[in-house]
């Protein structure tokens, strides 16, 4: 801790640190919390310079997660190591860990400046070496106008950058990072997204952040870990969970049918019944997967269509989803398709209609469950 | 004691049972018009045991005088039955305050003339009041007396941790006349805002001595130990009592006066430690 | 809680933009009947007697009344003793209400009742309980003797003493609510920025709840100010030593109401002084 004073442009100098240990070796925990009607169960590990991001829907236990790994919620069982260290025991304001909070925290009555100089003055350092130290990072961050602002009078972009200078201010090993673009405005949020992700970049430690927006944990992190209902659902590289996602929340997410069920060679018998005809060839559990713009809709049976994948449906409910139309379908298989305003218009879709409902087989993917 | 306590409440409602015994004068004077209404205060005692009193009698009386009023309230209402004694025992100024505010009270005995006078000043007596009792100061002790204590002068001893009225209150005003009397210097560690306060000092073993009222220090029983002093003679108080201008019950608040100062009244009250006048 | 709902956000600069148009908004608005009545009995109910005392005030005879070197005497002592009454409550009474506020034990609530309680014992009673336990025969008070030699009923500090019995509860509950009202992620904030949960209090909360803690401590201070039934019980009554304002004013009214009137001006007066000064000086910085 007291090395890290002197490491004020460390961000991007990774190896083995001043004291000679080895290079540190991520994060490895198992974080469970248990709450009575509510338990967290979740193994996390990351490598050093590796971005994770926890996704999941509301109420899934991220935030709880977060706060494990900070120490401001006591685990009840499982591990927290940090670069080979144990830290389950360790007070708060001992943990080599920085977070940005979700609504920043911002001490009001602090300038810019003087937030970011918390830290290193909690940590040791003198008045003036503190604040010079936070003068540095706020440079980084193009905030070096704002050093003397109040939190109040920063926009919402910066308020977040002072949050990230202030959590990085202490050099933390494990930089936690709360909905850190939930506060901002659509138009902020592009930017400040970019940004974030610059600066994830040039972290040399572990980077957990915590989002139930999908965009953001795709373009931020390296690796993304599913949380639903207090234990991870799924977890992989970004690209391999919108292709192959596992349950429902996460094919909504990445906007895709997804289907359980047992396959025998290019068909899938779905748990539900009906079968989906792929093109992959398959035994055992299996998973199908179809985007919405992959279905094709008709008012009656259609004679002749090469689509083998046919089902009778019923329009459940429409919505405009940008210039298409989305329908909502119920029936032999319940699924949603995406059309153009045009087509849906011909198709005198409403709710309650009959509709027969297709999918080529080269639009289906299907992989084991 | 649970007498005492329901007397208390008693007087808290003093404001709105003062209606129903308007009411209830009103029904008297209605039934006995012919007997005494022109009385002055020289009839005060002037036997009235011959009408049939009834209604409500409110008694402000000075707080030394507690024990024995609420034990002669008692006998009245044995001796009358249907009349109920309110009482509101206070600081005489506090309830001099009141009376010439309109509060609406029977008879009032003070604990001093000088705030009797104030009451009669502002034209809200019946008639001229009279002495019922004197009451004479007594130094109270620790029990037992450790300090030593025989004189007015010993108290002077820098020692002793010694509380006295302040001199606004009349066992305040006694106390410096006695001292003045003697030619005595004394200063006390508090000028106390009265005579149950300067007592409780001593109670509470805070204080070594107190000088108060002799019937204070025979009411505290053994909390305390009394001493006399010659140069209390100097400065013995008189108690006036009077019947009210606007008292709503005029006949019953003459017959409990004359309870007062009958021969029963006196013996209730020498037994509390006052002297008769 | 696992996910705490977004808070509004702190920064956002939202704060100099809404607030314009929000105070706007409040003025141009007209007071409802059924608040603005009541509102106003409530006032006059309040100013009247204060009011009344201006009036029936002895003006012609003040000077006379105030050229007296015991008003001076009481007003300062008052002054003295309900500043470090204040001061004394600030010192044990913040701590008091964190820990009310912040932190979980069993019993608490009863605690905090107990807290609250001098606000609801008659002060007299007070005083004697003051008695009771830091006498000279007091249940401490009689080893604060025999050990230190230190006796408290009849001194300028049995005073201070009393009125910080009196008013600290005003403070603790003040303070509590403003604490209760502060976000305690703040002090989670800072440490994880490395500071002891003492640090965090000392250098997030503290700050932040600075202007409950003045709004409470000027309750306090009046309170103290005009404390009169624990003081004169536990401290007694004797000038320049215990009598404050109040004894003075009670005692004056024994025999010379016009007299009790004129220092109850005073008292008036330079309490208005202090509150609005402090005031404009405190409480708008929030």
């Amino acid at each position: 801790m007291t090395e890290s004073a002197e490491r004020n442009a460390a961000m991007d100098s990774p190896g083995p640190d001043q004291d000679g240990h080895l290079p540190a070796d991520g994060l490895d925990a198992r974080l469970v919390v248990d709450r009575g009607s509510f338990r967290l169960d979740v193994a996390l590990t990351a490598a050093p310079g590796e971005v994770v991001a926890l996704l999941g829907p509301n109420g899934a236990g991220k935030t709880t997660a977060l706060r494990a790994l900070a120490g401001l919620v006591p685990l009840s069982d499982g591990h927290l190591r940090l670069d080979g260290a144990a830290l389950e025991r360790t007070p708060p304001e001992s943990r080599p860990v920085g977070v940005v909070f979700q609504d920043y925290l911002l001490f009001p009555h602090l300038t810019a400046l003087d937030n970011v100089a918390f830290g290193p003055r909690c940590r040791g350092a003198g008045r003036a070496q503190a604040r010079a130290q936070a003068a540095a990072w706020l440079d980084r961050m193009g905030l070096a106008d704002h050093a003397g602002a109040k939190p109040r009078r920063l926009s919402g972009g910066q308020a977040q950058r002072v949050a990230l200078a202030r959590a990085l201010a202490t050099h933390p090993r494990l930089l936690l990072l709360d909905e850190p673009l939930a506060a901002l405005d659509a138009r902020t949020r592009l930017e400040v997204r970019a940004q974030l992700r610059r600066h994830l970049a040039e972290f040399e430690a572990v980077a957990v952040l915590v989002t139930h927006d999908p965009l953001d944990a795709m373009v931020l992190a390296d690796r993304l870990v599913v949380v639903e209902d207090g234990a991870v659902v799924q977890e992989g590289g970004p690209a391999d969970i919108a292709r192959r996602p596992r349950t429902d929340y996460i094919a909504q997410l990445v906007g895709l049918n997804l289907y359980r069920g047992r396959a025998e060679g290019h068909t899938v018998r779905l748990d539900t019944g009906p079968a989906v005809t792929t093109t992959e060839d398959l035994a055992g559990p299996a998973f199908v997967a179809f985007p919405p713009s992959a279905v094709t809709l008709y008012d009656a049976r259609p004679a002749g269509s090469s689509a083998r994948n046919l089902w009778r449906c019923e329009v459940a409910g429409l919505e405009s989803h940008g210039d298409q139309i989305r329908v909502d379908l119920t029936g032999e298989l319940p699924l949603v398709a995406d059309l153009t305003t045009v087509a849906a218009a011909e198709l005198g879709l409403h709710p309650g209609a009959p509709v027969w409902a297709t999918v080529k087989a080269t639009q289906t993917h299907a992989y084991p469950a | 004691m649970t007498r005492s306590v329901h007397r208390t409440h008693r007087i808290r409602r003093t404001a709105r049972v003062a209606g129903a015994g308007a009411a209830a004068l009103l029904a008297l004077s209605a039934c006995s018009s012919s007997s005494d209404t022109d009385a002055d205060a020289d009839s005060a005692g002037a036997p009235s045991s011959s009408a049939k009193l009834s209604g409500q009698v409110t008694v402000f009386a000075a707080a030394s005088l507690k024990e024995s009023f609420t034990t002669l309230g008692e006998t009245f209402e044995k001796q009358h039955p249907g009349t109920e004694v309110t009482f509101n025992f206070a600081g005489s100024d506090t309830l001099a305050a009141s009376i010439t505010g309109g509060a609406p009270a029977d008879v009032f005995a003070s604990a001093s003339p000088k705030t009797m006078a104030t009451v009669t000043d502002a034209g809200a007596a019946a008639g001229t009041p009279v002495t019922f009792v004197r009451n004479q100061l007594e130094i109270a002790t620790l029990p037992g007396n450790p300090g030593h204590v025989s004189s007015l002068k010993d108290l002077t001893d820098s020692g002793l941790k010694v509380v006295l009225c302040d001199k606004t209150v009349p066992c305040g005003a006694a106390a410096q006349k006695a001292l003045d009397a003697s030619g005595l210097e004394l200063t006390p560690v508090s000028y106390e805002q009265d005579v149950k306060a300067a007592l409780t000092k001593v109670e509470l073993k805070e204080a070594d001595a107190a000088v108060v009222y002799k019937t204070d220090v025979k009411a505290a029983g053994d909390k305390v130990s009394g001493v006399d002093f010659p140069e209390s003679a100097e400065a013995v108080n008189d108690y006036p009592i009077t019947l009210l201008k606007d008292a709503p019950n005029t006949d019953a608040a003459k017959a409990f006066i004359e309870l007062v100062r009958s021969a029963e009244g006196q013996r209730v009250l020498t037994g509390a430690g006052f002297r008769t006048p | 809680m696992t996910e705490p709902a977004a808070k509004t956000p702190a920064p956002a600069g939202a704060d100099p933009v809404t607030a314009g148009p929000r105070r706007a908004r409040r003025r141009g608005r007209t007071v409802p009947v059924p608040l603005l009545v009541p509102a106003l009995v409530g006032l006059a109910f309040l100013l009247l007697p204060l009011l009344a005392l201006v009036i029936r005030a002895p003006w012609s005879g003040l000077p006379e009344q105030l050229s007296s070197p015991e008003v001076w005497q009481a007003l300062r002592l008052s002054l003295l003793c309900a500043t470090s009454a204040t001061a004394l409550s600030l010192l044990v009474g913040v701590p008091l209400a964190w820990l009310l506020a912040r932190t979980d034990f069993p019993g608490r609530g009863l605690v905090r009742a107990l807290v609250t309680l001098p606000l609801v014992l008659p002060p007299v009673v007070g005083g004697v309980a003051l008695l009771l336990a830091f006498g000279r025969n007091g249940v401490v008070g009689q080893w604060l003797e025999s050990w230190f030699g230190i006796t408290l009923p009849f001194t300028t500090t049995g005073v201070v003493l009393a009125e910080t019995f009196v008013a600290m509860p005003f403070l603790v509950v003040s303070v509590e609510g403003t604490l209760r009202a502060a976000d305690p992620r703040y002090e989670e904030a800072a440490t994880t920025l490395g500071a002891s949960r003492f640090t965090a209090f000392r250098r997030v909360t503290l700050p932040l709840i600075a202007p409950g803690i003045a709004a409470g401590a000027v309750l306090a201070w009046a309170r103290a100010l005009g404390e009169f039934g624990a003081t004169i019980t536990f401290a007694g009554n004797f000038p320049g030593r215990t009598q404050t304002m109040p004894l003075a004013v009670y005692l004056a009214l024994q025999n010379d109401p016009a007299a009790a009137i004129a220092l109850s001006l005073v008292l008036l007066a330079v309490s208005v002084a202090v509150l609005a000064g402090l005031r404009d000086r405190w409480m708008s910085a929030s």
